[in-house]
């Protein structure tokens, strides 16, 4: 008898154990997050410039922030550069990778996560495919773009460009919307 | 004997109803004397909602015949249905739009729209910022010697009048493929320095469009049915059954809908092959026409031309119904509007603040 109690109480418990727990929350950390049934094509990295190890393998790490004069002069940096620079983005001891403020490294094909560190409200928009450019299908595959598709990682603000041609107005007549000066 | 029914003073009913009958007949026979056998078939074509399955596959083989002999070149015309459980939506994103005008000419391109009178579907229209959504006082026509605000907006560049540069075209020819702004600018920074650049300071751009209301006020007023909403919420025209009438463009408060004035004219070599019954065939003269989100490519899943074309992902599209797709994110998420409320058309063209 007392050894059927004890088996009940087991049972019961493993019972309550098995319907009662929540799944223990999983901290999802961001380097985790990948597009699911999207593509993102490869980054638009100057052309010849990767793998920077080409260079760099071997080079001393100068880590003074200064003005680079021998190497990448064309860059114009105006990214928060009153308290950013090369290093805190490009990882010294492995230069073909990005490093995150962890100290973790990824890949330039995932450089978002860089960038969703301080755009959080941006990157989590982008995510849902609201920021940023899609193409593809509405209700199957789609290509992500990448942040640096759009944005120079280096001065990401958007320059103004030309326009495409205007439309011809119509000939003689007052115009639906506009035209009509005050 | 019975006497004859008299009508006036001397023709007999029956004489009166022979001799109409013949004048009506004779009246006709002009109308089909010198008709091709095709064109015959396109006049006396019912109702396409009336068509038989049969019936649509004949005006569909009959079409990519016309359309062969037109611009020699083979064309597909289909008739896709709705999708089940499918309400087309749109966003716009008005802080990223920055009015290059590339969706326009995209649309252009993709729905064989007339070159020559010049049809639009899409109109950028640039506002002032110190005024805000002023719809009189907007420019369609900035950057272009027609603009009517200031000088700055009329300095431009040879190729910002009319015609479209060839690496223009070649943007639009594969605009999925093209990186978005970040190759452009470093294009850019090789243009005239002096010319009009967008967005111009101080202002802000709304493109406009079909609204495809739910509540549509142009489907109301045609007085023929040659318009109606699909299931999928897109409002259509059937061409061949438009009167040219034009009573919906005087309906319609959005300004969304053209007539083709002019027989249209479209180069063979910029004509889009995959057409759609109700979409982007080639239009005959004398109807209206308007943006239908690009039937030809969304029933089968792809994304408008505009979508895929906007360089700064300023465009959304997808399903209302579906309460992950982008379109559902923005409407929970973002501030949204939506153009003339007031009127009560119900747009399904929501235009939002990503910022």
């Amino acid at each position: 008898m007392r050894k059927f109690f004890f088996y009940s109480c087991l049972l019961i418990v493993f019972i309550s154990y098995v319907f009662c727990s929540e799944p223990s929350p999983v901290s999802k950390v961001t380097t985790e997050w990948s597009p699911g049934d999207v593509e993102t094509p490869a980054p638009p990295l100057s052309e010849g410039i990767f793998p920077c190890s080409g260079c760099h393998e071997g080079m001393p790490v100068n880590p003074k922030r200064r003005q680079l004069r021998d190497e990448h002069t064309g860059i114009v940096f105006e990214h928060d550069s009153k308290n950013r620079w090369c290093l805190d983005c490009h990882n010294a001891a492995n230069r073909d990778k990005l490093k995150l403020a962890s100290g973790a490294l990824v890949d330039f094909s995932k450089s978002y996560l860089l960038c969703g560190q301080c755009h959080g409200p941006t990157f989590r928009d982008w995510k849902a495919g609201v920021h940023g450019k899609r193409a593809g299908f509405w209700n199957g595959k789609k290509t992500y773009f990448l942040c640096v598709h759009c944005h120079n990682p280096h001065s990401p603000r958007v320059k103004p460009i030309v326009p495409f041609p205007a439309p011809e107005p119509p000939k003689g007549e007052p115009l639906f919307f506009g035209g009509q000066k005050k | 004997m019975k006497e004859k029914t008299v009508v006036g003073d001397n023709i007999s009913r029956r004489e009166f109803l022979e001799k109409s009958a013949l004048v009506a007949a004779s009246l006709c026979i002009p109308t089909f004397v010198g008709c091709t056998k095709e064109e015959a078939e396109a006049l006396l074509q019912k109702h396409f909602l009336e068509l038989t399955p049969t019936q649509v596959e004949q005006v569909l083989r009959r079409m990519e015949k016309e359309n062969l002999k037109k611009f020699a070149k083979s064309v597909k015309v289909g008739t896709e249905p709705a999708m089940d459980k499918v309400l087309f939506g749109y966003g716009l994103d008005i802080s990223r739009c920055i009015g290059c005008r590339r969706c326009v000419h995209a649309c252009v391109k993709e729905n064989n729209q007339s070159r020559d009178p010049e049809i639009h579907w899409i109109r950028v229209l640039e506002f002032n910022k110190e005024h805000g959504i002023d719809l009189p006082e907007a420019d369609p026509y900035y950057c272009s010697p027609n603009s009517i605000h200031d000088e700055n907006s009329k300095r431009v560049s040879p190729h910002q009048l009319t015609e479209l540069t060839a690496k223009q075209k070649a943007i639009l020819e594969k605009p999925e493929s093209q990186y978005p702004l970040y190759h452009v600018n470093s294009d850019e920074d090789k243009a005239e320095k002096s010319a009009c650049k967008v967005p111009r300071e101080d202002h802000f751009y709304i493109p406009i469009s079909c609204q495809q209301c739910e509540n549509p006020p142009c489907v109301k007023v045609c007085p023929v049915k040659a318009t109606w909403k699909e299931p999928d919420g897109i409002v259509v025209i059937d061409y061949n059954w438009c009167i040219g009438c034009r009573y919906c463009m005087a309906a319609c408060p959005y300004g969304a809908r053209h007539f083709n004035w002019a027989e249209p004219k479209i180069q063979a070599e910029d004509i889009n092959q995959d057409m759609h019954y109700l979409g982007n065939r080639p239009r005959p003269r004398g109807v209206v026409e308007k943006c239908t989100f690009c039937i030809q490519r969304t029933r089968k899943g792809r994304y408008p031309a505009c979508v895929e074309v906007c360089p700064v992902g300023a465009r959304k599209f997808g399903n209302l119904i579906d309460p992950n797709s982008e379109i559902s994110y923005i409407i929970k998420n973002k501030r949204v509007f939506i153009l003339k409320n007031e009127l009560k058309t119900r747009p399904k063209f929501f235009y939002f603040y990503g910022l």
